[in-house]
């Protein structure tokens, strides 16, 4: 069973309830692919630690061979090639690596070479195998990074720590996913996202349920959206500030809080219900 | 001479971008030809695209108010000139550069990725 964490909003608290989840569930494999800034390993702080570079790929080109025809530049539907001063010239960060430009060329002058843009971390936490995505920064895109993280199947039950916001980073993350969970903030902002996320969801066809966290008070935009659209809401979670400071801190909140493993042993059978 | 101008819908303004804008307009010995820009609707890459749309007209002199650093580097690996457009029409920059009232474009900014 994979299970995707996903929220509109930043700081929703989905890396909270995915870390959470893994560790009630205990033997789980929990992937991080906010892989611009995964966290999860700040609450996992993981050992026997091995990497693993990623690539992509780009072209080049063989100026012996090229005649100069275009039909690479012509093809490239991200206009990641120009053809000046009798040479093609490339937009690395333009390209998505799909391999196109070297089967159209009748001169075979293109080939393709490996570039490194992150790398894969996978460490244990107890029982618990933890996968972090890691882009290197000034990439334009963590998309071939996700794709390598989700090849990585370790347990029956993975965990997967999407990014936020509702692009095609998370619409990557969410591709083998049978169930997802949607983190909301009860607040207009919040809503707004998670009104986006959940739009995502229905277009891929996944099934899926609400958590909404740190609620102080009742908020019923939300609670009405739910009930028209049929979407369970799985769990509650009260604001608390000793909690959010146990958060900051590093902590795991479900290792000594019986209340709250309570509810995350909650949401993971109902989850299991629903499938 | 060939100078070349990203032009509005109203095709008398000077576009405010280069990479989308809707046409360029073509100014050479007194004639002025109005082309579509074929990298206005581009999903990604307008600035190359559109860059090499000007590479291939090929322009002497291309007056806009701003520029990619995408764009920038097809430009420059050519002989054309970048100026700044000054005010609001095509004539008013075509009058201006003849009476040598323009000045080069030095500042090319990131790209905007796909941001309108």
């Amino acid at each position: 069973m994979r299970i995707a964490i996903l929220s509109g909003k930043g700081g929703a608290g989905k890396t909270m309830l995915a870390v959470n989840l893994a560790n009630t569930a205990g033997n789980a494999t929990y992937i991080d692919c906010d892989v611009e800034e995964p966290n999860g390993h700040l609450f996992f702080k993981p050992e026997q630690i091995t990497q693993k570079e990623v690539y992509t790929f780009i072209p080049t080109f063989d100026a012996t061979k090229c005649t100069g025809c275009r039909k690479c530049v012509d093809f490239c539907h991200f206009n990641a090639l120009a053809y000046v001063k009798e040479k093609p010239m490339l937009f690395t960060e333009v390209c998505h690596s799909c391999g196109g430009c070297q089967l159209v060329c009748p001169e075979k002058a293109i080939s393709e070479i490996k570039r490194p843009i992150g790398v894969i971390e996978k460490g244990k936490h107890n029982t618990i195998n933890v996968i972090t995505g890691i882009l290197n920064p000034n990439e334009a895109s963590g998309i071939p990074i996700i794709h390598n993280l989700l090849q990585e199947n370790h347990t029956s039950l993975t965990i997967i720590d999407c990014p936020p916001g509702s692009a095609c980073p998370v619409m990557e993350s969410i591709s083998n996913a049978d169930f997802c969970l949607l983190v909301v903030e009860p607040t207009i902002f919040g809503f707004h996202n998670f009104k986006m996320v959940y739009e995502l969801v229905q277009i891929v066809n996944k099934k899926c349920a609400v958590i909404i966290n740190k609620e102080e008070k009742p908020f019923s935009l939300l609670d009405d959206f739910c009930k028209e659209n049929n979407i369970p809401i799985f769990a509650k979670i009260p604001f608390q500030k000793e909690l959010a400071e146990s958060i900051a801190n590093g902590s795991i909140i479900s290792d000594n809080n019986e209340e709250l493993k309570e509810i995350f042993q909650d949401i993971l059978h109902k989850i299991g219900k629903s499938l | 001479m060939k100078i070349l101008l990203p032009l509005d819908d109203n095709k008398q303004d000077v576009c405010i971008t280069f990479g989308r804008s809707p046409y360029f307009l073509l100014y050479e010995d007194g004639k002025e030809t109005v082309l579509e820009n074929p990298a206005s609707e581009a999903e990604g890459g307008a600035g190359p695209k559109a860059a090499q749309f000007v590479v291939d007209q090929q322009a002497d002199i291309l007056i806009t108010f701003r520029c990619g650093q995408n764009a920038a580097e097809v430009l420059k690996a050519t002989n054309i000139k970048i100026y700044k457009a000054e005010g609001k029409t095509y004539q008013e920059n075509i009058n201006a550069l003849q009476k040598n009232e323009l000045s080069k474009l030095t500042h090319f900014h990131a790209g905007y990725h796909g941001v309108k």
